[in-house]
């Protein structure tokens, strides 16, 4: 589990030190989990200990996200403001990238015939 | 002990780390104990709770985000390797990818471009600020992936994360009834879909309605965040008359 970790944290480091050698507009740890996706494929399987590490981290992946978000407090005064814009791009937004994703998925399905799956 | 010994100890616990680490942690399982007993109702998010008790606390102390931050940023660094572990869950779905590689893509592509551009236009709709609109862009990917896209595109992260989170929500409690309309049955279409639009809240959402639900949904979360981080560029550039 220790060396799961340590994996998870070098492949963030060398993703860190890619985006910035090479000036790429993605973030460092997405370098990291392509990086780790990778390694995966050549090696074929998952070994036991990393999948501790990565689910211990994934189940409570919402705490990890706390600090962050009350970070909001800094922003009230933009937020009263400009609620509106806020609310309608996120639940509009959604509301519209359900329905394409969804219908465009149905469709490419159908017309590449692709069975379905339900196991 | 007094006053001034009560005044005392808070002084030295509201300046140090260990207090607002511990409160952080302390208010995430009450919120998720709540949640629970809610039956996993969508309004009752664990995030949204234990950020309305954190400011709520940290205003009523007059505590600085700064000085609170001081103490959840060991919590908040977990985030990194967090991303990186989300490889994890993508290689599980491998057999799925490489069988529906195509539809998959293309329905990726689509989801994840309509999620940026749509965001970017209502904002823009509705007279948002730039700052606002390149925090909103990348508020369907994942949490982690959406708060260093908007830092690297210019938008503010803390507003991204808010946008995040209320995408997720709005997302997770609207789908059942829009799919229902579309008249959308196909589970794993169902879960894609919500995946993609509502990335965790939304995966959590599919992981109670079935297994193949969740495990779409799942697949959805990981690819979206790639796909929002490697599109972005791309997309800012053709919304620049926007901006």
């Amino acid at each position: 589990m220790v060396h799961a970790f340590a994996l998870l944290l070098v492949l963030q480091l060398i993703g860190e030190v890619v985006v910035q050698g090479l000036g790429l507009p993605v973030p460092g740890p997405l370098v990291g989990m392509l990086l780790l996706f990778a390694g995966l494929l050549m090696r074929g399987r998952l070994p036991d200990g990393l999948r501790d590490a990565a689910n211990a981290l994934l189940r409570h992946l919402m705490l990890l996200f706390i600090p962050a978000v009350t970070g909001v407090m800094m922003y009230f005064d933009r937020i009263a403001r400009e609620w509106l814009p806020f609310m309608a791009a996120c639940i509009l937004g959604a509301a519209l990238t359900i329905a394409v994703t969804a219908l465009m998925l149905r469709w490419m399905l159908r017309v590449t015939r692709t069975p379905g799956d339900h196991g | 002990m007094g006053n001034a010994g009560l005044f005392k100890i808070w002084v030295f616990l509201s300046g140090s780390p260990l207090l607002w680490l511990t409160l952080t942690i302390l208010v995430y399982l009450a919120a998720l104990w709540l949640y629970a007993r809610s039956g996993g109702h969508s309004l009752v998010n664990p995030i949204l709770l234990s950020v309305a008790a954190l400011v709520g606390v940290l205003q009523l102390t007059g505590t600085p985000y700064p000085v609170y931050f001081d103490g959840a940023k060991f919590v908040h660094f977990l985030i990194g390797p967090a991303t990186v572990a989300l490889a994890v869950p993508l290689f599980s779905q491998l057999e799925r990818l490489r069988r529906m590689w195509l539809p998959i893509g293309v329905a990726l592509v689509a989801g994840s471009t309509v999620a940026v551009v749509s965001a970017v236009v209502i904002a823009w709709g509705f007279g948002a600020s730039r700052e606002s609109m390149l925090s909103l862009a990348p508020k369907s990917a994942t949490l982690p992936i959406a708060m260093s896209v908007a830092e690297q595109i210019g938008g503010v992260p803390a507003l991204a994360a808010m946008a995040v989170a209320v995408t997720g929500i709005s997302g997770a409690i609207m789908a059942r009834s829009l799919l229902n309309l579309l008249r959308v049955d196909d589970p794993a279409v169902r879960g894609f879909a919500v995946g993609i639009a509502a990335h965790a809240a939304g995966t959590a959402r599919a992981l109670q309605v079935g297994s193949v639900n969740g495990a779409f949904a799942a697949l959805a979360l990981a690819l979206n965040g790639v796909a929002t981080a490697l599109l972005m560029p791309l997309l800012i550039r053709a919304l620049r008359p926007l901006l």
